[in-house]
């Protein structure tokens, strides 16, 4: 556990845009936030669910390249893909996101890196859907792996940290 | 996996109403009523007075909240007033606080990369200075 303390994570979701604000500071500069953003290897190590394993298949985080992965689980797969729009480092990342599962569904992800001086950085995340529906199947799932994550694992790395 | 089936399907069973209000709250009209109710109870003539749609189309929007459970109408009274159901507003900030949850872990597993990321720096700082 850090003993520096840090404001958590907020959320927004405008019940009248299909739109998930996010907002996180972090202990680190902002050239680190933004490599643990695009460098796969660091990627992998804390962007998917714990209980899942995450498999890169293709990464180019440049602007015009794309991504695709997979999270596993025994036999359940969960694959992803999308476009990076524009990545221009320390400042910004614009991706696209899509489930596999649900194919129709892509929203369009806005990533700013805000540098707070004292090597502290503001990170700020827009998730703009299509429909209000698409966003709420998104919290809808966020609300499963929340379900099945529990704290137990968290507690785990903390204590190891 | 750390929750029963019957936790997950009581988790899926509110998963499928929040579904319902939060395509509910999709239209503007609807969010309007929601609004309206969240001053007092009000009969569907009332509801359908600032809007150039007819009784017929409020009473139809009200079956959506209804069927969400965001509105009751009563039963008894002549006049049949709408009541906003305000525990189903909480059920959805829980969702949504789930949600944060959830980033927040993930974010916190970032917080664990970017000190290892510092450790290494300052190690590898420190072999350099030696080397030199």
């Amino acid at each position: 556990m850090t003993t520096t303390t840090h404001p958590e994570t907020s959320i927004s979701a405008d019940p009248a845009a299909p739109v998930i604000h996010i907002t996180r500071e972090f202990n680190a500069p902002v050239d680190a936030v933004f490599r643990a953003h695009v460098d796969p290897d660091l990627v992998v190590k804390w962007q998917g669910p714990r209980y899942l394993e995450m498999r890169v298949e293709r990464w180019d985080a440049s602007t015009g390249g794309a991504y695709r992965f997979v999270h596993s689980h025994g036999d359940e797969e969960y694959r992803f893909y999308g476009s990076f729009h524009e990545v221009r480092p320390g400042e910004r990342i614009v991706q696209t996101f899509t489930f596999e599962g649900f194919p129709d569904g892509v929203s369009l992800d806005t990533l700013t890196f805000e540098d707070l001086g004292d090597g502290r950085t503001r990170l700020h995340g827009a998730s703009v859907f299509a429909t209000t529906e698409a966003r709420d199947m998104m919290l809808a799932s966020g609300m499963e792996t929340g379900v099945v994550e529990g704290y137990e694992r968290l507690d785990e790395m903390l204590a190891e940290g | 996996m750390v929750c029963s089936t019957e936790r997950l399907s009581k988790e899926m069973a509110v998963d499928d109403q929040l579904s319902r209000v939060f395509s509910a709250l999709a239209d503007p009209i609807r969010r309007d009523m929601v609004a309206r109710l969240a001053v007092g109870d009000a009969t569907v003539n009332e509801l359908a007075e600032p809007y150039s749609v007819t009784v017929q189309a409020v009473s139809k929007h009200l079956k959506v909240l209804e069927d969400a459970g965001l509105v009751s109408r009563s039963k008894q009274a002549q006049r049949r007033p709408v009541h906003l159901e305000a525990e189903v507003f909480d059920l959805m900030t829980k969702w949504i606080e789930r949600y944060r949850q959830e980033a927040e872990q993930r974010y916190r597993r970032l917080d664990a990369v970017l000190a290892e990321m510092a450790s290494e720096d300052t190690r590898q700082t420190r072999v350099e200075g030696e080397a030199s």
